[in-house]
């Protein structure tokens, strides 16, 4: 079927945009983010996300404001969101916490730290708290160097011991900045220190173990 | 020698254009831009021999050689999925230094004729991509991006693309339907990427790090890149070490040191007292190595030669406080956690291991259970559209393989300790066996 073909076909399913309200930053946002590929259908990923971002979830509102602007019908959308462990089809927390348990994690007690964080935000793995907090494992975040560690909406933090699964869940909370002094975006690479032949690490396992930053 | 991709790559400022330009940066890209022929280009990225970073090791110049010359659209598609357990590496190249990686791909872009090109980041990479949306945009306005490129009649464009989440999509061919709004499926091959990838136009992909390394490579000259490193595996390495070492992070090693060099020298090895008991030598989806194997050269050909292989280059190091047999569940998992769930064997094959070593972690296994786990494995190896189903039997059958009496003395401990089974245990496992015959 081609494209004309389907569009007429599937006609019917497409949100009209007069019936949708969609907010008028987002509409913009995706207008933009379509004309930058060669077909729109391109953008449907990083629009879902942005949507996504906007409404907390991929709510039937969330996907059917996508869907009008970009002239597709919710099915398809849905269809490529399920596929992706970013896309929460479920309502979500206001506030996410991933946490790895992956391997080089798992090696450094990830495990632990998923209980503590567990019992600090009150809900088991999937679960959302009462107050907002979306709690899930998560496979290899691709920042081994300070496992175990987490990404809190975002924010990479490690290396974490069970005293800062708790502080951390606290930062959340209190609404400021979670565990500043385990941000990765903070971190010196390991290898400066390479040049030279001076051979210093990133940072000390005994460090991580006594909870020291 | 000198590193190249880490050189003082923590200069304050070094993730912004000025900076970047103060130490020589887009010198390169203005120099073949004016000097020299595409095809030029072409040579030196032969001669350097770079082999990709991505994985399969495949020679850079030669895969950027197979684009069909002429007028169209051609399409350039950097892999920053970076998802292969232990990788961390293109994410300290695109945090630290992204304009290294936009001017290697603004000159592969001009050696191919490719015109349009993509950075596909990794979803969970949120502030890996706003610095290098920030850094496109500099690019653009720098002039080094666009159109009429430094008025040479160059075009390219470049596109900074997130994903959400799925380890599958780095598989190169999933990576282009994830990159046209689909769900991350892996395509048959032939047609490869060359003649007909993104929106069925040639298109060539390669990660992060080799990309990076385009400049460098232009700077040296493609002969004096191949003399670092070995014969066959030339230039430098970023590897990312993890696990059970003191001091985890990204090396930059020339290819070829001894991996003990690597483990011991550079990160610290094992916390005081314990023993390395394995190491994957390239990302979880490589078949373990064990202590006795820490001499080997750490190069492609070396990787391959001593039945595992170098991948991503992140070395994953395991001690003797740990059980293998954790180790092998956890890989399992993570493997059938991803499958796209295509192919019989890998989704399936995937799945079953999973439950078989669990059955083996819960103390519900017979020795027997792991002749099963290895069958399971070879039947997956080789039968599937893309070699996700393989980068979980590769590395899970050996450590059955190489830690069988670990995996029994566990079997034996476990059920030892869940005794006297109960009936209704028992009928499962009865069941499984049954199964598992057919
Ligand atoms: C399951 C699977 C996952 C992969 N993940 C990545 C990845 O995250 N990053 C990457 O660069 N290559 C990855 N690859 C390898 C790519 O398919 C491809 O070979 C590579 O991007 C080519 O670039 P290179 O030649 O520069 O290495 C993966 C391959 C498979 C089969
Ligand atoms: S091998 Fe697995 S991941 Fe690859 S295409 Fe087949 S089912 Fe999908
Ligand atoms: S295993 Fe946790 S970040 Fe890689």
């Amino acid at each position: 079927m081609s494209e004309h073909q389907e569009a007429m076909r599937f006609e019917d399913a497409i949100p009209q945009l007069a019936d949708v309200d969609v907010p008028a930053e987002l509409k913009d946002w995706i207008e933009q983010r379509m004309a930058m590929y060669p077909d729109r259908k391109s953008a449907i990923i990083p629009c879902l996300m942005a949507a996504q971002k906007l409404h907390g979830w991929l709510s039937p509102e969330a996907v059917d404001q996508v869907a009008a602007v970009m002239r597709l019908t919710p099915a398809r959308l849905v269809s490529v969101a399920t596929f992706y462990d970013m896309f929460e089809l479920e309502p979500s927390g206001r506030r996410t916490i991933y946490m790895c348990t992956n391997i080089s994690c798992m090696l450094r007690g990830a495990d632990a730290v998923m209980q503590e964080l567990e019992r600090a935000v009150g809900v088991t793995n999937g679960g959302v708290s009462d107050d907002g907090i979306f709690l899930r494992s998560f496979e290899c975040l691709g920042a081994c160097d300070i496992a175990p560690m987490a990404s809190v909406d975002g924010q990479f933090v490690g290396p974490l011991t069970v005293d800062d699964a708790k502080q951390l869940v606290a930062d959340i909370r209190a609404g400021g900045e979670v565990l500043p002094a385990k941000q990765l975006s903070k971190r010196p690479v390991a290898v400066t220190l390479w040049e030279g032949g001076g051979k210093v690490g990133a940072y000390d396992v005994s460090d991580s173990a006594s909870g020291a930053a | 020698m000198d590193d190249l991709l880490f050189h003082n790559i923590d200069e304050p400022g070094l993730a912004t254009i000025d900076t970047y330009e103060a130490r020589g940066g887009y010198s390169e890209l203005r120099r073949v831009l004016s000097d020299l022929t595409p095809d030029e280009v072409l040579t030196e990225l032969q001669a350097s021999a770079i082999r990709g970073r991505g994985g399969a090791g495949f020679p850079m110049g030669t895969k950027a050689s197979f684009l069909p010359k002429g007028d169209m659209d051609k399409y350039l598609c950097c892999n920053a999925d970076e998802s292969e357990p232990g990788t961390f590496k293109d994410r300290e190249l695109m945090q630290k230094n992204p304009h290294q990686l936009i001017e290697g791909m603004i000159i592969s872009c001009f050696a191919a004729g490719i015109n349009k090109a993509f950075i596909y980041i990794r979803g969970e990479y949120e502030q890996q991509a706003d610095i290098l949306d920030a850094a496109v945009n500099e690019a653009y306005i720098k002039g080094y991006l666009g159109e009429n490129i430094l008025g040479s009649g160059v075009n390219v464009s470049l596109v900074v693309h997130r994903g959400a989440g799925a380890y599958i999509c780095g598989e190169e061919t999933a990576l282009l339907d994830s990159l046209e709004g689909k769900r991350g499926n892996p395509r048959l091959k032939p047609p490869f990427p060359a003649n007909a990838g993104l929106f069925q136009g040639p298109t060539l992909i390669n990660n992060v790090e080799t990309l990076s390394n385009v400049s460098h490579i232009m700077r040296m000259g493609g002969a004096k890149y191949a003399d670092l490193g070995t014969e066959k595996s030339t230039g430098t390495k970023l590897v990312s070490v993890s696990g059970c070492v003191q001091k985890p992070g990204n090396y930059e090693i020339e290819l070829g040191v001894p991996s003990r060099e690597i483990i011991y020298g550079l990160a610290g090895g094992p916390p005081a007292g314990r023993q390395i008991k394995a190491w994957f030598p390239g990302g979880s989806s490589a078949p373990v190595l064990t202590a006795d194997e820490l001499d080997l050269p750490y190069d492609f050909d070396s990787m391959a030669g001593a039945g595992s292989m170098l991948g991503s280059g992140a070395i994953i190091v395991i001690d003797d406080s740990i059980s293998i047999v954790d180790v092998a569940l956890r890989t399992a998992k993570f493997y059938k956690h991803e499958s796209c769930g295509k192919c019989t064997p890998c989704r399936e094959g995937t799945s079953w291991t999973v439950k078989m070593l669990q059955r083996v972690e819960d103390g519900l296994a017979t020795p027997m259970d792991l002749d099963i786990i290895e069958s399971v494995c070879d039947q997956i190896m080789g039968n599937c559209l893309c070699v996700l189903g393989d980068a979980m039997a590769m590395p899970v059958s050996s450590m059955v393989k190489k830690f069988r009496p670990e995996f029994e003395a566990h079997i034996e401990s476990a059920r030892a300790a869940r005794m006297p089974l109960d009936e209704a245990t028992l009928t499962d496992e009865l069941d499984l066996k049954e199964m598992a015959a057919h």
